[in-house]
């Protein structure tokens, strides 16, 4: 069963990488463009030489950004199948289309969304090279630190769920989560990059491109996932 | 009758799989790792750390690697 599931969870994943591929192409790749453009310019007028292509462009921007979008959906999608096993039954969702919407939500929120509040995607030519080894640690720390603070919530959710029903178990969930999310992106460092003079509106285009991304990856893979295991499921429910 | 034919629509209470967590720890052990390299390649590798020489694996990767939100350079 388990493996059933993580296979499956594996291909919704690599069915959401290729949608999140295609949108790449539309929104993100002209903001990359524009950012690299951007970033040559600079250098020109700092007289330093640009930097040897290892990649061409051309590569990058297709089959690099296409092995990367599938590679990370796939991961993700497989990741997500074990916390789907681990989640059925113990948490009061009966439906596994509901059960993998609702993680799909949750994973959206963890993964997504509060890392990239506090540490938001940046396109070329900002970042400084010397800190990329803390800027690294801090994003992943704060990225386990959000993965832990949401395992803690749905306890607390579960925890209150008779005693205050489940609408007002969910408030007292959401409400700690915030509370305490917030209070941990407070306490980790802060990054201030931006070079003078970077265009805010490609600055702007650029991580909505991005959150776009994320937003249709964990929605491809809550929605297909669930299409995907519903029978698998069913066959081995009990009724009664 | 109209009793019977209820008790046929409404649904049954259904009661869907609890998997035991040893069942799903060596699944979760090598999947999860294998999960995790997987996305190590595509979101650090050649940055703040490195297990392969050069720049290829960074380059490659580049634009995906910007835009799924990871530290890039």
């Amino acid at each position: 069963m388990t493996r059933i599931l993580l296979v499956r969870g594996m291909l919704a994943g690599l069915v959401a990488g290729l949608f999140v591929f295609a949108l790449a192409r539309w929104i993100g790749e002209p903001q990359v463009e524009r950012a690299i453009a951007f970033e040559t310019v600079m250098d020109h007028a700092r007289g330093e030489a640009p930097e040897a292509e290892v990649v061409s462009r051309k590569v990058q921007g297709t089959l690099g950004l296409l092995t990367a979008t599938v590679l990370d959906g796939t991961a993700v999608g497989g990741i997500f199948a074990l916390a789907f096993t681990f989640a059925m039954g113990r948490l009061p969702v009966q439906s596994p289309r509901n059960l993998a919407a609702l993680l799909a939500a949750l994973g959206f929120v963890a993964i997504a969304i509060v890392p990239a509040l506090k540490y938001p995607a940046n396109p070329p030519s900002v970042g400084n090279p010397d800190t990329i080894g803390i800027r690294t640690a801090a994003y992943f720390l704060l990225l386990a630190f959000s993965c832990a603070l949401t395992a803690l919530s749905v306890q607390v959710a579960m925890r209150f769920h008779r005693r205050l029903g489940a609408w007002n178990a969910s408030l007292l969930s959401i409400g700690f989560f915030v509370v305490a999310a917030t209070v941990t992106c407070h306490y980790f460092p802060d990054f201030d990059e931006v070079p003078a003079g970077f265009p805010v509106t490609l600055m702007w285009k650029f991580r909505v491109a991005s959150l776009a991304m994320q937003a249709l990856l964990w929605s491809v893979l809550g929605v297909v996932f669930g299409w995907f295991v519903e029978k698998v499921v069913a066959r081995r429910s009990t009724h009664g | 009758m109209a009793q019977r034919s209820a008790a046929v629509l409404t649904p049954q209470p259904i009661a869907i799989p609890v998997i035991p967590v040893r069942e799903i720890l060596p699944w979760a052990l090598f999947g999860g790792l294998l999960m995790l390299l997987a996305l190590y390649f595509v979101g650090a590798e050649q940055g703040a750390t490195a297990l392969l020489h050069g720049r290829a694996v960074h380059e490659f990767v580049h634009d995906g690697r910007h835009l799924l939100g990871f530290p890039c350079h």
